[in-house]
């Protein structure tokens, strides 16, 4: 169990790092641009770019959460 | 050699060399403070370590991938990556975060080495367990980056050549100096490395949703790999955007150089 806990643990800091929210991001931007692939919104360019604007907007949602002002 | 190969090697020398030198304090502390001997034994045991991981997962993943699944899971976990270097690197920039430095991360394994007793043993197992950890630790980001951008481009020769360049630089710099490579500007080289992690990552994810569809065809980039450039003048356009908006006031940033907290936590 200690065993299976560690390695659990270890993949987690591999793969997640110190900050979840960034995987959290990344596999939001996917799930949105997998629905608009599924919609049939766009062809090939427009799927790709918006997978590209989604990615950087959620970075950037994600870091935005991150430094924002704490409440006392 | 044509420009993606050399790109290729490029983004895991760099990768690799960042992991490299921060692997090498680890060692060169218990080396030279606890026994040289467990400290390289424990160094090989997990380059082999590391060797039989690299074969056994890329053969895995190469047999057993079709190619857009590949580029979906690998480049997820590359872009997660790549993302998380950005974070830290916009964070530092900023002077929102401390900035790595072997130096103080020595001194912190040293104090370490010194706290844990003589040992009495023929092979010192606090020396061989650290630089064993130490590198492999460092090692398996550096077999995630060569597999993922060896595979996704194809070239598995070539990022292992970026890699191996990057070992032999960082061992031969440190055995000329004896001391750790702190005049290395880690964090501006773990800067360079998230954004093209960041870039490769962003482009093979998001080729790789086609596995979702009929026929499990990779969605095709405009420009195709001409794109990676753009997607890499967009990451750093948008960190530079961050750190400038981010950047603490003169008022509450430290007042001299000297004064830069840094980070001895890895």
């Amino acid at each position: 169990m200690k065993f299976l806990k560690a390695f659990g643990q270890f993949w987690y800091d591999f793969i997640i790092g110190d900050d979840w929210k960034i995987a959290v991001a990344v596999v939001l931007a996917l799930v949105v641009l997998f629905a608009a692939m599924t919609a049939g919104l766009f062809g090939d360019t427009g799927l790709t770019l918006l997978g590209g604007a989604l990615v950087v907007v959620a970075f950037s949602i994600s870091l935005a959460i991150d430094v924002r002002p704490k409440k006392r | 050699m044509d420009a993606a190969t050399w790109g290729l090697i490029v983004a895991t020398f760099v990768a690799c060399f960042v992991e490299m030198v921060e692997a090498t304090t680890i060692v060169m502390a218990m080396g030279y403070t606890r026994s040289w001997k467990s400290a390289l034994v424990g160094t090989f045991a997990a380059l082999g370590a590391l060797a039989v991981v690299t074969v056994a997962a890329g053969y895995a993943l190469a047999t057993w991938l079709p190619e857009s699944a590949l580029q979906l899971a690998i480049g997820g976990l590359l872009l997660i990556f790549g993302l998380q270097w950005l974070r830290k690197a916009i964070l530092r920039s900023s002077g929102r975060k401390a900035v790595h430095d072997e130096d103080a991360i020595y001194q912190e394994e040293v104090e370490a080495a010194k706290a844990a007793g003589e040992n009495k043993g023929g092979l010192d197992l606090f020396a061989f367990m650290v630089s064993f950890k130490g590198v492999f630790l460092e090692g398996m980001e550096v077999v995630f980056i060569v597999l993922t951008f060896g595979l996704n481009a194809d070239n598995i020769p070539g990022a292992s050549l970026g890699a191996a360049a990057a070992v032999v630089i960082v061992l031969g710099i440190a055995i000329a100096l004896r001391r750790p490579l702190s005049m290395i500007n880690e964090n501006l080289l773990k800067y360079g490395v998230g954004l093209l992690l960041a870039s490769f990552g962003t482009y093979w994810a998001v080729e790789g949703i086609g596995i979702f569809r009929d026929g499990r065809e990779s969605l095709g980039w405009p420009g195709h790999d001409l794109m990676i450039l753009v997607l890499l003048a967009a990451w750093l356009l948008l960190s530079r955007i961050f750190v400038s908006a981010l950047r603490k006031p003169a008022a509450q940033a430290p007042a001299v150089a000297g004064d830069v907290p840094v980070e001895v936590k890895k």
